[in-house]
């Protein structure tokens, strides 16, 4: 039987932005190594609720705890083992793709091979081109690349197919198999819960900031709406 | 103190952006150089010139580091690098720190491209040691450098950011204008009294009250979710 602490816990998670509720009592759970999808219209908080999982917002009632841990009070040191990957790839423009892996791996105190980083995201030719001239499905994949500096333990993914041509979801795709095949936990957002079920066995769909349907991704096509 | 050794892996980062970037740095200098040549043309007599050298110099490095300051945090904006660096696990004060050292360097930098068109400009004579010289500018740029960090990370996100920083940098830094450009000043005119090293230590209770305790405020704004 599961721990019950294993994974990700999320509990009467509640955040507000000036008066506006965003998020109102989300609880859900997430067992280790397996994943979630996260259906919703645009503006119903999925990526509100990523932003708090990845400690860059404070719930202002409720909370989280992955593998037993309080996500908020324990940021500091949960952040080594935390990746988002969101529409803001958090890249330097002025430098290459290698420098800004190296920069963020460096700076983290991660021992990444840089290199084989590049390749795996398929932009091994293109590393010491500046970002600036990447296209945004690159940009993209290099922002997967340095989510995998980390070698996260719980993997945070806004929309992760978005921007991408068939061959960088297919890539994409490789790359999420790994990363849950070496027992990652992890929350997917996406419009197109075709594409999510394949690595979620599970989904939950938000509206105005309250969870408003859960069950099995399988079951996701029906109850997604205009997610 | 584990966060120290992340210090220069962030100043490597900052000082690569900037030279990705060099245009920011040579738009500094002429920048600092437009204001010299307006100031130089619009005095009477090269006595005056050189009488107003130290205070021009100075002026001059304070409008560049509103500008390198502002230019510093808007980097992190592009990409959402900001929050970016929140999220990696790099302790606020190493950033602080790391952006700190850098502003001051590339405040430096400046100053090491000013200082000789104060010279050919304005005739000082340089009485006293040009040494001297150095150390104000090196204590000077810190000690605009370290508020001016704080001061960048709390606007930068607001709105006009780029009119609120100077408004509220500038009362913060006028005892460092004054101490530095007092204390350049007496050196190019001859330290009859002793008081350079006066100025200086002023400035060096500045740059250690700020230095300490700027870093802790700037743990405050970055990471409050």
């Amino acid at each position: 039987m599961t721990d019950p602490s294993s994974g990700l816990v999320v509990r009467s998670l509640s955040r507000r932005f000036g008066r506006r509720w965003v998020l109102a009592r989300v609880s859900l759970e997430v067992p280790r190594g397996s994943a979630l999808m996260l259906l919703g219209p645009n503006g119903s908080g999925k990526t509100t609720l990523l932003r708090c999982l990845a400690t860059a917002l404070k719930p202002h009632d409720g909370g989280a705890t992955f593998d037993g841990v309080p996500l908020w009070p324990e940021r500091h040191t949960l952040r080594r083992d935390i990746a988002l990957l969101s529409h803001a790839t958090a890249l330097y423009d002025d430098l290459s793709a290698r420098e800004n892996l190296s920069a963020w791996a460096r700076m983290g105190a991660y021992d990444a091979d840089v290199d084989a980083l590049l390749a795996r995201v398929g932009l091994a030719d293109t590393g010491a081109r500046p970002t600036r001239d990447f296209s945004a499905g690159m940009k993209r994949r290099l922002a997967l690349a340095k989510a995998l500096v980390k070698t996260p333990r719980l993997l945070l993914l806004d929309e992760p197919f978005s921007a991408l041509d068939p061959h960088g979801r297919a890539l994409m795709g490789d790359v999420i198999d790994e990363i849950l095949d070496r027992g990652a936990t992890m929350v997917l957002t996406t419009h197109h819960p075709g594409l999510g079920a394949r690595f979620c066995p599970q989904a939950v769909r938000l509206t105005d900031g309250q969870v408003t349907w859960r069950g099995p991704s399988s079951e996701a096509q029906v109850h997604a709406g205009d997610a | 103190m584990s966060w120290l050794w992340q210090v220069p892996a962030v100043v490597a980062k900052e000082l690569l952006v900037e030279w990705r970037e060099r245009s920011r740095v040579s738009g500094l200098f002429f920048y600092s150089f437009a204001l010299l040549l307006m100031v130089a043309f619009a005095m009477p007599n090269t006595k005056m010139l050189a009488d107003i050298a130290g205070g021009a110099l100075w002026l001059g490095l304070l409008l560049a580091s509103t500008r390198s300051l502002d230019q510093s945090f808007k980097v992190e904006l592009e990409n959402g690098a900001l929050e970016g660096l929140v999220l990696w696990p790099v302790d606020p004060l190493a950033l602080y720190y790391g952006k700190a050292i850098a502003n001051t360097l590339v405040l430096l930098l400046v100053a090491a491209a000013i200082v000789p068109l104060v010279i050919v400009l304005y005739h000082p004579e340089i009485k006293g040691d040009p040494w001297q010289l150095v150390g104000i500018l090196v204590l000077g740029s810190a000690a605009l450098a370290a508020p001016g960090t704080l001061v960048a990370a709390l606007t930068v996100q607001a709105r006009g950011s780029s009119a609120l920083l100077p408004m509220l940098l500038f009362p913060l830094v006028v005892p460092v204008v004054l101490a530095s450009a007092r204390a350049t000043m007496l050196l190019f005119d001859g330290d009859l009294m002793g008081q350079v090293d006066d100025w200086m230590m002023l400035l060096l209770a500045f740059d250690l009250v700020h230095w300490s305790l700027d870093g802790l405020l700037f743990t405050r704004i970055v990471d409050e979710g």
